[in-house]
């Protein structure tokens, strides 16, 4: 079978020594990690590989030698390296040497129990270290979903990518400590480290402590008895502002706990609600400095109030028509002056308190404004409960009228089979066109009220700290590798380089979106448009973890 | 190993490369036929006509400019993500198949198969609309069942040769299978 060697590229000018790494017997497969260079002495390079395997869980063995000559080949260098093999026991015992400044190495093995000492196939492969250890491979969505545990055996690269990840301890030691081993691998250069980072983890401990006895004081509040009377509760469970509050009260918990995230998901969860917290109040403040900037806040109160005259009029006139005679058509005089006469009576009610509360409401918008500064997503949940308030006597209608529609229409259906034939019911055709013409203007706020959900869900949602990620940090996020084919010469082993395939970024949004409250899905579009035709009720407030009415 | 030309379904012409680059290891390339230069002029020519028609009708200058937005954006487009100039396979044996497609504006899309996954590599029929065509596919192992076919991956879907073209790449491909089949001492992970 053929042998695979995944040399690091980080290695390729280092000086000669041996190799130390994972041997995966499975697969035939040598994994190599790093080089320990003359002068050592056996027995600490063996202890040293033994602390290293019981730290880290990898069984890091030394694998073969890695001669790397200036001049002409030196013979008694090879018997040298020959005679380690005895030392270093490993089966198969591999040897790497490399002339001058050739790209083209000769690689041998040395098998000395083997049964077939026919010579078998090497493909070198070489690797960036340092972009496998960060990278996280993601298993195909078909196979990620499912329960089998079988595949996770099945791929070889995994267990690649498993083997550099858990050796983080093998490469915190680069070429200015004093030991007695002396190794070559991506950080013997110098161990990275930023001081930003350094900084912002020591000032993190104090800040989540904070933050989460903050966010403790703040829950008890909403926990409280005061809060809990039945109208109360009611209103706050309607109001979408609330619930997205609470959603992102729940977030900051998230954050703010003290216990280290488990596994990648975890992780990159935190990463992605702290981003969009992040993003979500710059925006909100933004937004706030240009609302609070040339008095807009009280050009937007001055357009209010005779906006909603505007309409309550327009409903009057359109109420006083149907009480007439529309388009010619005959009614039934007493319904249409007792549903006409009700819904007037609503619209003077409506109007009545809106006047009321007209020198008001500069003033509220004012402080309402100010909680912009929680989040852009805040602020359009607010909005979109200010259309749900102003437009509640339109919905009264609606209700009203659908109530009535879907009576006749459960009369009329169970009456068809008997009544064949008959005449059309006046009746019907009252309270038909009413409901059709108040469905226009309902359909309308409905559908700005779902576009401001659908907002507010995708900026909730979105993994923005993933995506950006994706964008910078491309070789963190791998979707699986891609092999190139280097240049070949005969007789030498085959060469490849092993380059890391990022996620594309449909994949990424679909692993990594965050859970959202509200239930508007792709098919509720269909749904509403039926449930409007049919007359059943639309409840435009309803979340998801409510009982369906 | 050279180029040899071939048909595609559709009669363009297509040109297969074969090389081999160790004992384990082939690479076959299938060039698909480049972009031709007059019906681009003849879709550019009727898109401005159109536009200029436009203009005639509504006085509107905005027509004339959006119409060469929309020309440049679309050939943007269209080389970026349609048009596919080469697709090719890797076969590297006992690691795996990778199979790149690379776009007219220089961007590859690389899929990487594990040699464990790959069950076999076969020629299907296909019937699509009045014809029917061959096409060269990956069968993928389903990891519960020894004998089941999990997915099957189409290669060449751009460039669609002929059978006489599929025929060279599946021989190709097959020796190379057979090596995992005979290699004595491999435990292998089924």
């Amino acid at each position: 079978m053929v042998l695979k060697v995944f040399f690091p590229s980080c290695c390729s000018s280092a000086e000669s020594g041996i190799l130390i790494g994972r041997w995966i017997s499975e697969q035939n497969s040598a994994v190599i990690l790093a080089v320990v260079h003359f002068p050592f002495i056996p027995v600490q390079v063996k202890q040293y590989l033994s602390e290293v395997q019981r730290v880290t869980k990898v069984s890091v063995s030394v694998l073969g030698s890695w001669s790397n000559s200036k001049q002409e080949k030196e013979e008694s260098l090879s018997e040298f390296l020959e005679d380690l093999g005895t030392i270093f026991s490993h089966e198969p015992w591999i040897q790497i040497s490399k002339e001058g400044d050739s790209k083209f190495w000769s690689c041998s093995t040395l098998q000395k129990h083997s049964n077939n000492p026919k010579e078998e196939e090497i493909i070198l492969v070489y690797y960036d270290q340092r972009k496998v250890m960060l990278s996280h491979l993601h298993p195909p969505l078909a196979t990620a979903t499912s329960t089998d545990h079988k595949a996770d055996d099945a791929s070889k690269l995994s267990a690649v990518f498993d083997t550099v990840a858990k050796s983080k301890i093998l490469f915190m030691t680069d070429r200015y400590d004093d030991g007695p081993i002396k190794l070559t691998h991506w950080q013997s250069d110098g161990v990275e480290a930023s001081i930003i980072v350094e900084l912002m983890k020591q000032a993190s401990v104090p800040a989540c402590m904070l933050l989460t006895f903050l966010l403790s004081l703040i829950s008890g509040i909403c926990r409280s008895r005061v809060l809990k009377f039945w109208p109360l509760s009611f209103l706050w469970s309607k109001l979408s502002t609330c619930e997205q509050l609470g959603h992102r009260l729940q977030h900051l918990q998230v954050i703010s706990s003290n216990k280290k995230a488990q596994n990648q998901t975890q992780l990159m969860r935190k990463a992605n609600i702290f981003v969009s917290l992040l993003i979500d109040v710059a925006l909100g403040i933004l937004l706030m400095s240009w609302l609070y900037r040339k008095n807009r806040i009280g050009h937007l109160a001055d357009t209010l109030i005779p906006v909603a005259d505007h309409v309550a009029e327009e409903l009057q006139d359109l109420l006083q028509w149907l009480m007439g005679a529309p388009a010619g058509l005959k009614m039934n005089r007493a319904l249409d002056q007792v549903l006409g006469r009700f819904f007037l009576y609503h619209i003077h009610l409506w109007i009545s308190y809106i006047h009321l509360m007209s020198p008001f409401i500069e003033m509220i918008l004012w402080y309402v404004g100010l909680s912009a500064c929680l989040g852009l997503t805040v602020a359009l949940c607010i909005l979109s409960d200010i259309i749900a308030l102003l437009t509640f006597h339109i919905y009264c209608f609606y209700v009203y009228g659908a109530r009535l529609y879907c009576l006749k229409i459960y009369g009329l259906s169970s009456l068809w089979r008997l009544f064949r034939g008959k005449k059309w019911n006046v009746l019907r055709q009252r309270v038909d066109s009413c409901s059709y013409d108040l469905d226009q203007l309902r359909l309308l706020v409905v559908i700005v009220q779902g576009l401001i959900h659908l907002l507010v869900d995708l900026i909730d949602s979105l993994p923005l700290y993933s995506i950006i990620l994706r964008l910078c940090r491309s070789y963190r996020l791998a979707a699986g590798v891609k092999f190139r084919v280097l240049e070949q010469q005969d007789g030498k082993p085959l060469r490849l380089l092993m380059q890391i395939n990022p996620l594309s970024y449909g994949s990424v949004i679909q692993t990594y979106r965050l859970p959202t409250y509200s239930c508007y899905p792709k098919d509720s579009w269909t749904s509403l448009c039926k449930k409007l035709f049919l007359g059943e009720l639309i409840y435009p407030w309803k979340h998801k973890g409510e009982k369906q009415d | 190993m050279g180029e040899r030309r071939y048909r595609s379904a559709s009669g363009a012409p297509v040109a297969l490369r074969r090389r081999q680059h160790s004992a384990s290891c082939r690479e076959l390339a299938v060039r698909c036929p480049r972009l031709q230069l007059r019906s681009l002029s003849a879709v550019t020519s009727a898109v401005w006509l159109a536009a200029y028609g436009l203009f005639v009708l509504s006085e509107n200058s905005m027509v004339l400019s959006a119409a060469i937005f929309i020309t440049l954006f679309g050939l943007i487009i269209y080389l970026h993500f349609v048009k596919v100039d080469q697709e090719s396979l890797l076969v590297i044996g006992s690691l795996g198949i990778q199979v790149t497609s690379s776009y007219a504006s220089g961007r590859e899309s690389t899929t990487f198969i594990e040699m464990g996954q790959v069950k076999d590599v076969v020629i299907n029929e296909a019937i699509h609309m009045q014809k029917v065509i061959y096409y060269l596919c990956i069968l993928l192992q389903d990891p519960g069942d020894p004998q089941g076919v999990s997915e099957v991956v189409p290669l060449f879907q751009s460039s669609k040769p002929r059978l006489d073209c599929l025929i060279e790449v599946y021989k190709s491909c097959q020796e190379i299978l057979e090596q995992r089949k005979t290699a004595p001492q491999s435990s292998g992970i089924k």
